[in-house]
């Protein structure tokens, strides 16, 4: 099994090359692309499978032992973001595909996409798997360098202006944790995570926390948490639509995996639970005051995504295994989700002609199956019952409730609020975009919209759906793997199975 | 040269103070090429820093010298690492500063559009895309519910309506 974890990283690495060199025959490269997307996504059940059978999976690279060499390591939280992660690339993948067969809106060139958005999903799977602290660094940037071309697609003068600010705040937060990662290696001596949990706990107790405030410090800035968001929602809505898709669906949640990874495994006494819980209330009541704001649909989502960072961080901060497990099913919920949103934002555009609120409307009538594709995720980002959103929501209060005491209170307080205010949003986009007399930006005739375009956002509405149906085993596995993570043994025997050295 | 195993000197720590320092004045600019000139500062600053962090000494060479006096050899291969990364980015935040340049005719990074939008909005104290009606039986010619003025006269022994 260990054979095939560095899978996931190379697959999409040498398809990336491969892409880039058949630049020309797009049809050969997009083959590509869909090939090495879907090994990625089988590799990654079959490692869900066997770790939350046998325990985590190692892999010392190059035959280096523990300390020494690189780790990669699939424990039952990365296998699960791996699964995750790469059904969704894959989905998003399709959706640009068919995008580009049709004649409908504005076509990515293909010759860049492919092989960058390949690039892109080995950071993401590095980030995940990566085992010791610069790898992780690595893979953030490997996933930055590819964003940022994204992000800049055809160059045009409001990307670059939107972009500007994405790639220089971006830098600046690898600097950080780049200056981190140098700080942890000077008091500790070592990168490996799993020797990092014993070698911190002997530090003092000042020293930890600014380690511990610094890291924290760069993954909430790429998690896009409060005081720290407001770079996202002006730099992710002018991208393409599938770029925004993926970026919203994954790039944040890297940041939240990062959290939890540091603040489990590296810091496991929650000597910032307090600030984090605030951060997280913070970051759901602003976030969500914000989109009731937005006249754009695009934008109003990118609202929505900062404000539900704030779920993921109350179950992390809250630091009792139910609130974990609510987190990491939270992030899954969130990731398909979120998606889907702006695929389907995406799908009205090309349908409509716009995005902004203020310039369409009646969609309802003019294309039914985009409504009901919207409304479904809409009421499940919401958390109306029976959605997975709702019984992510009602994990993370009763986690809150249970953890007791006046700020958990007041964050589950914040979190039924923020749920109505989603709820408040989504029917402000329902009425106006898809109820209203129908209004097209658009005086062009009617296009069909792309098969591909339709089924990709289809199966992603379908994973949504998918998820609520399997929510019970699914929280038997987030549980596990909370609790793994709470313990840290798990994971410190499988990459050191010899005892520290 | 100094004595191995001994901590950093005082001259590279004021060095990373002000490197980083130069580079933090220059980030807040607008202007882009200076921000990226910042960052460049800041990531030397940085690169510096993490090199502290390892052991000084001579060459980690096996044989050029007895063991324990050799210098921390990871750091420096961090480093190098970080530089290449650094070295990547700027080529690209150049890319975008000229792109930029070409065109708006400079470099400048502007506010958003939207949220002064939304600002002058809240200033007005205007309801943002709301939807206001205006859409009675009469504009729309697909509304399923016609409304009690035009419904069919009843006649008697028809039940109640």
């Amino acid at each position: 099994m260990s054979r095939l974890l560095p899978l996931p990283v190379v697959v999409p690495l040498l398809g990336a090359a491969l892409a880039l060199i058949l630049a020309r025959r797009s049809r050969l490269q997009r083959t590509i692309s869909v090939t090495c997307l879907g090994v990625t996504l089988a590799v990654a059940v079959a490692l869900l499978v066997h770790a939350y059978r046998h325990g985590p999976v190692v892999v010392q690279v190059g035959g280096w032992p523990a300390p020494v060499g690189i780790v990669l390591i699939a424990d039952q939280l990365a296998a699960l973001m791996l699964v995750v992660s790469s059904a969704v690339t894959l989905c998003v993948l399709l959706y640009s595909i068919g995008q580009g067969q049709g004649e409908a809106g504005e076509t990515p060139p293909v010759t860049i996409f492919h092989p960058t958005y390949l690039v892109l999903t080995a950071g993401v799977t590095n980030a995940f798997l990566a085992g010791d602290l610069f790898n992780l660094f690595v893979g953030f940037e490997i996933l930055l360098s590819a964003s940022f071309v994204l992000i800049t697609l055809g160059g045009t003068e409001a990307r670059i202006r939107t972009g500007s600010t994405y790639v220089m705040v971006n830098v600046l937060t690898s600097m950080i944790f780049l200056a981190a990662v140098g700080l942890v290696y000077a008091a500790t001596g070592t990168l490996n995570m799993a020797q990092l949990a014993q070698r911190l706990d002997e530090l003092p107790d000042g020293v930890r926390l600014g380690l511990e405030l610094m890291l924290l410090l760069a993954f909430g800035i790429k998690a896009a948490v409060f005081p720290l968001s407001a770079w996202l929602p002006d730099s992710y809505p002018t991208a393409p639509a599938p770029v925004t898709a993926v970026f919203a669906g994954l790039l944040t949640k890297v940041g939240v995996y990062a959290i939890i990874r540091t603040e489990t495994l590296l810091f496991p006494d929650g000597q910032v639970s307090g600030l984090l819980l605030m951060v997280a209330g913070a970051t759901m009541v602003v976030g969500i005051l914000g989109a009731v704001a937005q006249s754009d649909m695009k934008r109003l989502f990118s609202f929505t995504l900062v404000s539900h960072i704030g779920y993921m961080i109350f179950g992390v901060g809250l630091s009792t295994a139910a609130g974990l497990s609510g987190a990491i099913f939270y992030v899954v919920h969130h990731i398909t989700i979120q998606t889907t949103l702006f695929l389907v934002a995406g799908l009205v555009e090309v349908r409509a002609g716009s995005t902004d609120l203020r310039r369409i409307g009646g969609l309802a009538r003019v294309t039914p199956l985009l409504a009901v594709l919207f409304f479904v995720s809409a009421m499940n980002l919401a958390g109306v019952p029976p959605f997975s959103g709702f019984l992510g929501k009602v994990g993370l209060l009763q986690a809150g409730v249970a953890a007791g005491g006046p700020l958990p209170g007041a964050l589950v307080a914040a979190g039924a609020l923020t749920s109505l205010l989603t709820l408040y949003v989504a029917s402000r986009v329902w009425t106006i975009a898809f109820w209203r007399v129908p209004r097209l930006a658009t005086a062009e005739p009617a296009v069909r919209l792309p098969a591909l375009m339709v089924g990709a956002t289809v199966a992603l509405v379908a994973l949504g759906l998918v998820l609520t149906v399997v929510a019970g085993p699914l929280f038997e596995v987030t549980a596990d793997a909370a609790a793994d993570l709470r313990q840290r043994t798990p994971y410190v025997r499988a990459v050191l199975p010899g005892g520290t050295p | 040269m100094r004595q191995a195993g001994a901590g950093p000197t005082l001259v590279l720590v004021v060095g990373v103070g002000v490197l980083v320092g130069c580079g933090v004045t220059l980030v807040l600019e607008r202007n882009l090429t200076r921000v990226l000139l910042g960052v460049i500062l800041l990531g030397n600053g940085v690169n510096l820093l993490i090199l502290l962090g390892g052991r000084s000494g001579t060459a980690p060479v096996v044989g050029t010298a007895p063991a324990g006096t050799w210098s921390d050899a990871l750091p420096q291969a961090m480093v190098l690492t970080a530089i290449v990364i650094t070295f990547g980015l700027t080529a690209f935040v150049l890319a975008v500063s000229y792109r930029s340049w070409y065109l708006t005719g400079d470099d400048e990074v502007p506010d958003d559009i939207e949220d002064r939008q939304v600002v002058r909005q809240a200033e007005r104290n205007e309801v943002v895309a709301a939807d206001r009606g205006g859409e009675g039986p009469d504009i729309d010619p697909e509304q399923v519910d016609p409304g009690p003025a035009r419904r069919r006269p009843t006649r008697p022994g028809d039940g109640p309506g």
